[in-house]
């Protein structure tokens, strides 16, 4: 039905144009979805505005043709586009937050659509967006559609973007990262309300993704795009059974997985080659593990290696297998004891923000990010912290540093009290626990040296400040150590790419040799390859220095990896603790059995019997009374919503907080 | 004993205190490389460049109107040597012609007669009334019907001089810059191209200009017979000064609260908010009127404290930026607490407190760097807002001392004359003129600045 033939799209910079879409063709028949899968500035979002001639004020569409039932899109006059596009086309983006008009009312935005594809207006307009509300999912549809963009949730807006792309009903539906800012529960229900629609209307999709779990759920073909470069096309089959291009099979190896804990994992080295730069020859070429003299003055062309399976690659080894392989390997090397003494022990710890209201700015309610949380950590070892957005972890993260002040509780860090301490021993403290942050570009200050930020700790806490030579030595070992050029010192954050700059990040929070280190989602903005060489550099950090981590994040596989232990909070507090084992074999809680069975898993038969969850993490102004988790737990009874369940523990050092535990 | 005597007014110090502070900056810049590749971004901006070359000559006609000296007066010899109580600058010295040259009240531009009719006695005929021929414009000529052909020659010969002048400078900027090509294509790291066509319209234009300005009035003479092109020369010192010394003024004050009220919140942010709320809530006119007046009965009041009328004037004009300054630092400041208020909560600043780096440091490393951009554009923006500014406070007559030139004093003067008739239209399109042509030079002047710095364009 869509056929794509040689597009080449380019962003115009001066008088030059770097293309990011080179020669990309592909098809989707009807009814199929077809994933395109590759890491950040690989092209794909590029080629799916493409389609729709949606591309940004630089863009240039440099050639090719894109077919839709024989119509060339490319070539036609932008009135007669419009109506493709919302119409046989439909498209949903990444972030619902800003691709719904917040001054329009829900209604408004889907009648939009409906008058200017199906000519419906008034009665019938309503009529058909409540049927749309209703088949995305949306309870109470009536009230919804006169609702503003704000009073919905995060998943209540993607399901509204769906049901104004459904509005014009179309053949076929480019999703772009439809559930990359979504939590995995939410995920989950977003991408069943995906494939249930699809199999009801038969429409295409074009699924954009860099998640190789969402393709593993929701594709039937995959194509792969490395800089601007279709390199392999396979069915969903052919893909995770034997993925032949070097590119794809080192995606998988970067996975991490609980399989992989003792290994290192297999890394990419080297970045992707600029716009501006591309290789003559094969674009992978200098990254390969497999490269060959012809590949870096050739271009490969594409090669069937079997039936609907073609790769562009010179190298034609037999299909990896490794995955079976790498399964014997399980790490034991840490047994869950608990040392007598833990490094930091967390008790109780409380944060609230008042929430104030009218002139007087009068206190009229709390809002409890943290409502007593117990937490302890042993030297060395790792502590996996693990909710979705809005639980607190990362409020309990800055809480135990002191950068927000706790309401009440105790942290003892290294035998010290923190909570309430003066200037001074804070300062002290501070030397003990360090934090590594999410966003690698904007924990370093754009208008310092890099000598500069490493530095920075070591001056305000006089580190090694004695001796003369002092600061420029060891800002030149801690490089060394996170793995950067020494020449690195003079030069500017915005010179580097973000995993360079996570590195630099953690070789700061490492300047003041800190017993503790808070990484607070220190991957998840980071692609898979350089996610693994961060992942590689902490777990070859912890066994160099002996470094506790406290590791914040929503995402199972990197905890699968990296945890000794594990702490699963929901709404504040914590809901699950114990060893990485017990809490990911057999978890106990209702609540991390649904997150474990929601994270979609990169494998083929990674289906297993997923436990749906209704409705979204209620707002922690007002939790729900007895069991926080009550009003979306398949098991709750009248116990659940009277009383907050008592800490039970399953062993020594497996704790869960439910009624009716598994 | 010397002629003359060197006089350096408040205004003139602060002048140059700027152009210091202005070329320690510079040296500040060339030393720290991100700062020094986004102004290269400004000196690669065509219309900046053309824009910063004319805001220059203003900025040079401005400066030797601020080298004041009182020259001596011819004494009997023997007697103690006496100054003049006029004060002269180095401008005036320059323009003398212009300065003295005046006439008895109106004339056109380019006139040898007067505007009005006056009652003329000539010898044999009686009384008439005619428009008699002027002291100075055309004077040099002996038939004034020859007017025309004498100012169309003088022109010739200097577009003549200007052209040639001009063709020296390019060749010597295309002998550094590796050749015509490179220059006239563009491909200079620093935009001469730009530069070289602005000097070339300044010099076609300014050269005939002043080549004709000694024998005729260009832009006519005002209701005094005063030069109107003196009364815009002596005018650009004004506008530079109020632009200028404003944001000295304002600067500290709005930088230092805003950040304050920014990144320590709390009462420190209510204390900062409520007062420039309550400061921009009162009318800013009233406010300037009521603090003008209080310092003209003060001056008024203290005769002895002034030595020289240009004394005086200066102290009032001071006395206008310092209460422009006062009552303009609440927009940049509300900016900058905003700007402040996004900063502190990036993680780097949180790094730095994890770190226990002091509140001070902080501010001074990690956020005042990041608020420079804001600084310096809305600098450059506020530059022209203020020029305008005093035009409008001299027009309701609350700027400066009705002694001192500037554009609002010319534009309150032509207010009058504009219901003459016939219309005297000269002094008010000739001081329009001069400040469009410098507000706009700063305008474009201030795009290229904030693009250059846009982090987003970087």
């Amino acid at each position: 039905m869509l056929k794509i033939a040689d597009l080449r799209l380019g962003f115009s910079v001066g008088e030059r144009t770097l293309l990011a879409v080179d020669g990309v063709s592909f098809t989707i028949s009807r009814g199929e979805t077809f994933a395109l899968l590759g890491e950040s500035g690989c092209g794909k979002s590029a080629t799916a505005q493409g389609i729709l001639r949606l591309l940004p004020p630089a863009g240039r569409v440099a050639g090719g043709r894109v077919e839709f039932d024989g119509v060339d899109l490319l070539a036609l006059p932008e009135a007669e586009l419009r109506d493709y596009r919302g119409g046989r086309l439909a498209m949903i983006f990444q972030e619902p937050g800003t691709s719904l008009n917040p001054v329009l009312t829900v209604g408004r935005q889907i009648g939009e659509v409906l008058e200017r594809h199906r000519g419906l207006r008034g009665d019938a307009a309503r009529g058909q967006a409540l049927a749309l509300l209703r088949q995305v999912g949306i309870a109470d549809p009536e009230r919804r559609l006169d609702e503003y963009p704000f009073q919905l949730s995060g998943g209540m807006k993607q399901r509204v973007m769906i049901a104004i792309a459904l509005a014009g009903e179309p053949e076929l539906l480019i999703a772009d990262e439809p559930t990359t800012a979504l939590d995995v529960t939410v995920q989950a229900q977003i991408l069943d309300l995906l494939a249930k629609l699809q199999v009801d209307r038969g429409m295409a999709m074009l699924l954009i993704t860099h998640d190789l779990g969402v393709v593993a759920r929701m594709a039937r073909r995959i194509g792969v795009m490395y800089a601007g470069e279709l390199v392999e096309v396979a069915s969903r089959e052919a893909f995770f059974s034997a993925p032949r291009h070097p590119y794809t099979q080192a995606l998988f190896a970067a996975l991490p997985e609980v399989s992989r804990r003792g290994a290192a994992l297999a890394t990419i080295p080297g970045q992707v080659p600029s716009l501006a730069a591309m290789p003559a020859g094969c674009r992978f070429a200098e990254r390969c593990p497999q490269a060959m003299p012809v590949c870096r003055t050739q271009s490969p062309a594409w090669r069937e290696v079997a039936d609907g399976h073609v790769v562009r690659c010179h190298w034609q080894a037999p299909p990896a297998t490794g995955e079976k392989a790498a399964i014997a390997a399980v790490d034991r090397s840490n047994p869950s004891e608990i040392p007598p003494q833990p490094l930091l022990a967390i008790n109780a710890l409380q944060v609230h923000f008042p929430i104030r209201k009218g002139i007087l700015q009068r206190t009229v309610g709390q809002v409890r990010a943290v409502d007593g949380v117990s937490l302890a950590i042993s030297p060395g070892r790792t502590l996996a912290l693990v909710g979705e957005s809005g639980c607190g972890k990362t409020t309990v993260g800055k809480a135990l540093l002191q950068l927000i002040r706790p309401t009440a509780g105790s942290v003892r860090l290294a035998g010290h009290e923190l909570v309430g301490a003066d200037a001074r021993r804070l300062r002290d403290a501070r030397r003990l626990a360090q934090m590594v942050f999410q966003d690698p570009f904007a924990s370093l200050n754009p208008r310092l040296r890099i000598g500069e930020i490493i530095g920075e700790g070591l001056t305000a806490l006089a580190v090694g400040g004695k001796n003369a030579a002092g600061p420029r030595v060891a800002i030149a070992a801690l490089l060394a150590q996170v793995g950067l050029p020494a020449d690195a010192v003079d030069r500017f954050p915005h010179e580097f790419s973000g995993g360079q700059r996570q590195r630099i990040a953690i070789a700061r929070a490492l300047a003041v040799q800190p017993q503790l280190l808070v990484c607070d989602e220190p991957t998840s903005a980071l692609d898979v390859s350089v996610q693994a060489q961060i992942l590689n550099l902490l777990k070859t950090l912890q066994a160099e220095l002996g470094v506790a981590y406290l590791f914040i994040t929503h995402n199972f596989a990197v905890v699968e990896y990296l945890a000794h232990d594990i702490a699963v909070m929901y709404l504040g507090r914590i809901v699950e603790q114990g060893g990485a084992e017990e809490v990911l074999g057999r978890p106990r809680h209702p609540y991390t059995r649904a997150l474990l069975s929601a994270v979609p898993v990169p494998r083929l038969d990674g289906g297993g019997q997923r436990i749906a969850l209704a409705g979204e993490t209620p707002s922690p102004a007002k939790p729900p009374g007895g069991c926080h988790f009550h009003p979306r737990c398949p098991k709750a009874d009248a116990r659940c919503r009277e009383v907050y369940p008592a800490v039970v523990m399953s062993s020594a050092t497996h704790a869960v907080a439910c009624h009716h535990p598994d | 004993m010397k002629d003359w005597q060197f006089v350096m007014l408040w205004s003139d110090l602060l002048v140059w205190l700027l152009v210091a502070a202005a070329v320690g900056i510079a040296v500040l810049i060339v030393r720290t490389p991100p700062l020094l590749a986004a102004w290269r971004r400004v000196g690669a901006n065509r219309l900046g460049m053309a824009a910063a070359t004319v805001l220059l000559a203003f900025a040079a006609v401005g400066l030797l109107d601020s080298l004041h000296y009182r020259p001596a007066l011819d004494g009997q010899p023997g007697e103690p040597l006496r100054y003049s109580v006029e004060v002269l600058s180095a401008l005036d010295a320059l323009a003398v012609r212009l300065r003295t040259q005046q006439e008895k009240s109106y004339s056109a531009p380019f006139a040898t007669h007067a505007f009005a009719r006056e009652t003329v006695d000539v010898p044999g005929v009686g009384s008439v009334r005619e428009f008699p021929r002027l002291k100075h414009g055309g004077a040099h000529l002996a038939d004034p019907r020859l007017a025309p052909a004498d100012i169309a020659l003088t022109a010739g010969r200097a577009t003549l001089f200007a052209v040639l002048a001009w063709l020296a400078v390019a060749a010597a900027v295309a002998a550094r810059q590796g050749g015509w090509r490179q220059v006239w294509q563009g491909r200079t790291p620093f935009a001469w191209n730009a530069v070289l066509a602005a000097l070339g319209g300044l010099l076609l234009v300014l050269v005939p200009m002043f080549a004709l300005a000694g024998d005729y009035h260009v832009f006519g003479t005002d209701k005094v017979g005063q030069d109107v092109l003196y009364q815009i020369l002596k005018s650009v010192r004004t506008a530079l000064i109020i632009g200028l010394v404003t944001t000295l003024v304002m600067l500290p004050l709005a930088v230092l609260l805003g950040i304050v009220a920014g990144y320590f919140r709390g009462w420190v942010d209510d204390l900062i908010q409520y007062v420039y709320t309550v400061l921009n809530s009162i009318p800013g006119v009233l406010l300037i009127a009521a603090a003008i007046l209080m310092m003209q009965v003060l001056i008024d009041t203290h005769p002895q404290w002034f030595a020289t009328a240009a004394e005086r004037a200066d102290l009032r004009l001071l006395a206008l930026c310092l209460i422009l300054g006062v009552t303009s630092w609440t927009g940049l400041c509300r900016l900058l607490r905003g700007e402040t208020l996004k900063l502190r909560e990036l993680e780097y600043i949180q790094a730095a407190q994890a770190f226990g780096v002091s509140s001070g440091r902080i501010i001074l490393r990690h956020i005042l760097p990041n608020l420079m951009h804001i600084v310096i554009i809305s600098l450059v923006m506020d530059f022209s807002g203020l020029v305008l500014a005093e035009a409008v406070l001299s027009y309701v007559g609350i700027g400066v001392d009705p002694t001192t030139n500037s554009f609002g004093t010319m534009i309150d003067n032509a207010r009058m004359e504009l219901g003459r008739e016939p219309v005297v239209w000269w002094s008010l399109t000739a001081a329009f003129a001069a400040m469009f042509l410098l507000v706009l030079a700063a305008n474009l002047f201030a795009d290229a600045v904030r693009d250059a710095f846009d982090p987003r364009a970087a």
